[in-house]
């Protein structure tokens, strides 16, 4: 780094808050919490084949009402950074610059993205008789 | 009106311009990766949460059985080998945008980078160990 006095990222501080700003640092915040999701499903995996006392320590863990919490943390990062992934991937394909489509398709992927979290958590709850 | 940037794009040719052009010399490599790892991340995590969904509640010998039938121990393989590429090449960025001093920069890089091959081999080696051994 020769001149360390030239701003290398956007001073954020001067932009006024909008819509398109807003999620594109949750894609990057949902991203950064999804690599700990990974850690998770490493410890996870890692755990079951350690044998029966690990994987039912591992579940206690995930079963308790902060793993629950984190869980659900990890499942609306997951939806949001795969909704807003699928919208960056049109815009690698030159879809969706215009403003009013990119805030439409904003609004969508938090919709989208809160619908399949809550979805998934009911799907998962109504098989279940009781936990 | 030696060489404008506009007369230097003219005389090279676009694969040229990949090839020799970027801060980092790389040309597109990262970013068609982070493409293609997302791609391909579509369908897996799709898979695996549908796959989470049908086994709440179930214990540790519904879930080693499971995960050790052929193709749900493959696409684990695959989703665990893609997510942390995908995981690296985007905290990566994440890194390189906002540490600024060098050495930490490449310290946290090489964290990253060798983290994310030890998990991943971790949870390869665990899948295969419930494949196999059972």
């Amino acid at each position: 780094m020769p001149d360390h006095t030239r701003p290398l990222s956007p001073h954020l501080q001067v932009y006024r808050p909008q819509i398109t700003s807003i999620l594109s640092i949750t894609h990057r915040a949902t991203g950064v919490m999804l690599a700990f999701a990974a850690l998770l499903l490493a410890y996870w995996l890692a755990s079951a084949a350690y044998g029966p006392e690990a994987f039912a320590r591992a579940q206690e863990l995930l079963e308790s009402w902060f793993g629950r919490l984190v869980l659900f943390g990890f499942t609306f990062s997951l939806f949001y950074h795969m909704c807003n992934g699928i919208r960056h991937l049109g815009w690698d394909m030159l879809w969706g610059f215009e403003l009013p489509k990119l805030r439409a398709t904003g609004v969508l992927v938090v919709i989208v993205s809160m619908t399949l979290t809550v979805l998934s958590w009911l799907m998962a709850y109504g098989h279940v008789d009781k936990l | 009106m030696i060489n404008t940037p506009q007369q230097t794009k003219k005389l090279q040719s676009k694969l040229g311009r990949v090839r020799g052009l970027g801060s980092t010399r790389e040309g597109v490599h990262h970013w068609w990766a982070q493409r293609m790892s997302a791609v391909a991340l579509l369908p897996l995590s799709l898979w695996f949460v549908y796959s989470l969904i049908s086994l709440t509640g179930s214990d540790y010998a519904t879930f080693v059985s499971w995960a050790g039938e052929f193709g749900n121990s493959v696409f684990l393989v695959l989703l665990v080998v893609t997510m942390f590429h995908h995981a690296q090449l985007g905290l990566q960025v994440v890194i390189e945008d906002y540490v600024h001093s060098e050495m930490w920069k490449m310290g946290l890089l090489l964290f990253v980078k060798y983290g994310a091959v030890v998990f991943a081999a971790s949870a390869i080696f665990a899948v295969l160990k419930i494949s196999i051994a059972g």
